[in-house]
């Protein structure tokens, strides 16, 4: 199985020049534990059979590095390959199913159409979607009545497109379903934090069997975030938003 | 007739929008036949609440009856759909990835702080131009000394950015903002594009954006 790899692993008869072009051709990832984004592009890396070194960054005291690589937004992921970045986890996604071609399972549909369609899918998922969850999440009373209700709005558009099908791809899982991937795992604990139910059999049954399908997939489930951490800053989280609006 | 998928290309577009003139204008460089659909978007046509159910926004390109939406999305689409005629993405993978990245950096940055340019006074406003400042003058590091932001040839991030020049008047107007002062390079970039075909033929004349906008302000009774 595909793992992080910490250190480069070679033997020091290599000579200085040649272990800098060796470590220059090794993919890196900078990311953060907790970062859905971080876990779209690990998934996609696995989904290629493509090795990495994975470099955990402090958020609260950001790496000379990746400041370096990353100037305009300061985030990561940031993918390395051969020595150069790449920002933004949708395009570093395109980039890896492009620059690793003929490996592993494609990421993008073949045909023009079905890739606009999955690049919509992807961006209804972060500018419609995420915005009311993310809402009713840091929220209580009437605003988080009224995000609970726009975000099962969005989730019933996002049901119709899924339409039963096991992935938003099709049989294998494609951009889309890394894409939304991370709500599989996050709105089960959102729900357990609030104690409300966002996802319900009876209005949202296929979003509810994508999500089970989706964590039960070999390349997911050998790799996701720590859970119990995971849900202690997701509460925190929630504890802080409410506090600064009181 | 409802079930007849009508042929070829139709664009249900804004005249002034930007995004709508992204496509306009990757359609003209790719010499690709449409036909333009001037949309009443206070009065949504049938046909768009049809073709963009979830959105209900232009543009929406309709090829062969099937609809594809968001602006970026569509100028991919265009370049990749008809790909025998020049290419508006670079073909190694690096570049199309910076490529994306600029026209990403474009769509979150450029209309968002550009409307708080013309909508906001006072402090908010204050902000809006420092972070326009900002924005232009990131833009034109990533421009560097080439012609264009692709390089030799006008690419995929050019579309996505040539459009706002022509709101430059309007920021200068209402933002006092000076692209010529702060950014030279990038405004001998929007000249050097104005003199392509395609970009002089689908961009508004910079004094009806303004126009536009300040009718926008009144309606709004901002000032």
């Amino acid at each position: 199985m595909m793992k992080r790899n910490l250190t480069t692993h070679h033997s020091a008869t290599l000579s200085a020049m040649e272990r800098q072009e060796e470590d220059e051709d090794r993919v890196k990832l900078f990311g953060f534990w907790s970062s859905p984004y971080v876990y779209k592009v690990e998934w996609a890396l696995r989904i290629k059979g493509i090795q990495y070194d994975y470099i955990e960054e402090n958020l609260e005291n950001k790496s000379d590095q990746l400041l370096e690589y990353n100037p305009v937004h300061k985030k990561v992921p940031v993918l390395i390959y051969q020595g150069k970045p790449i920002a933004e986890s949708e395009v570093i996604l395109e980039f890896i199913d492009e620059a690793w071609k003929h490996h592993g399972d494609r990421i993008l549909p073949e045909d023009p159409y079905d890739r606009a369609m999955a690049r919509f899918w992807v961006r209804f998922g972060k500018d419609t979607l995420s915005p009311p969850i993310w809402k009713w999440f840091t929220t209580q009373g009437q605003e988080q009545e009224a995000a609970y209700a726009a975000a099962v709005e969005q989730l019933q558009i996002l049901e119709k497109e899924l339409d039963g099908k096991r992935f938003f791809a099709g049989e294998k899982m494609g951009l889309v379903d890394l894409s939304l991937g991370p709500f599989s795992y996050i709105i089960p604990i959102y729900e357990e934090i609030t104690g409300v139910k966002l996802i319900k059999e009876e209005k949202l049954p296929s979003l509810l069997a994508w999500m089970d399908n989706f964590l039960n997939s070999s390349i997911v489930r050998e790799h996701l975030p720590p859970m119990d951490k995971l849900k202690l800053r997701c509460q925190a989280i929630r504890e802080a938003f409410l506090k600064n609006t009181n | 007739m409802a079930g007849e998928k009508r042929k070829g290309l139709q664009l249900l577009d804004f005249w002034v929008s930007p995004f709508g003139q992204r496509c306009r204008i990757a359609l003209d460089e790719k010499a690709l036949p449409y036909e333009y659909l001037e949309q009443d978007l206070g009065n949504k046509s049938e046909l768009l609440i049809r073709s963009n159910p979830v959105h209900k926004k232009i543009p929406v390109l309709v090829h062969d009856g099937r609809p594809v939406c968001e602006s970026l999305i569509i100028v991919q689409y265009i370049d990749e759909a008809f790909s025998s005629s020049s290419s508006l993405l670079p073909s190694d993978p690096y570049a199309r990835a910076q490529a994306r990245f600029w026209a990403d950096y474009i769509d979150k940055k450029v209309y968002d702080c550009g409307t708080r340019l013309w909508k906001t006074k006072g402090e908010p406003q204050q902000q809006a131009r420092k972070e326009m400042v900002e924005i232009l003058k990131t833009l034109e590091g990533a421009l560097g000394d080439k012609p264009y932001f692709g390089g030799d040839e006008f690419g995929f991030v050019d579309v996505a950015f040539v459009p706002f020049t022509a709101w430059f008047l309007t920021y200068e107007r209402f933002g006092e903002i000076s692209v010529e002062k702060e950014c030279p390079k990038l405004a001998a970039w929007a000249k050097r594009c104005g003199e392509r075909e395609s970009v002089k033929k689908n961009l508004s004349p910079p004094e009806k954006v303004y126009e536009f906008i300040a009718t926008l302000k009144k309606k709004f009774g901002i000032e």
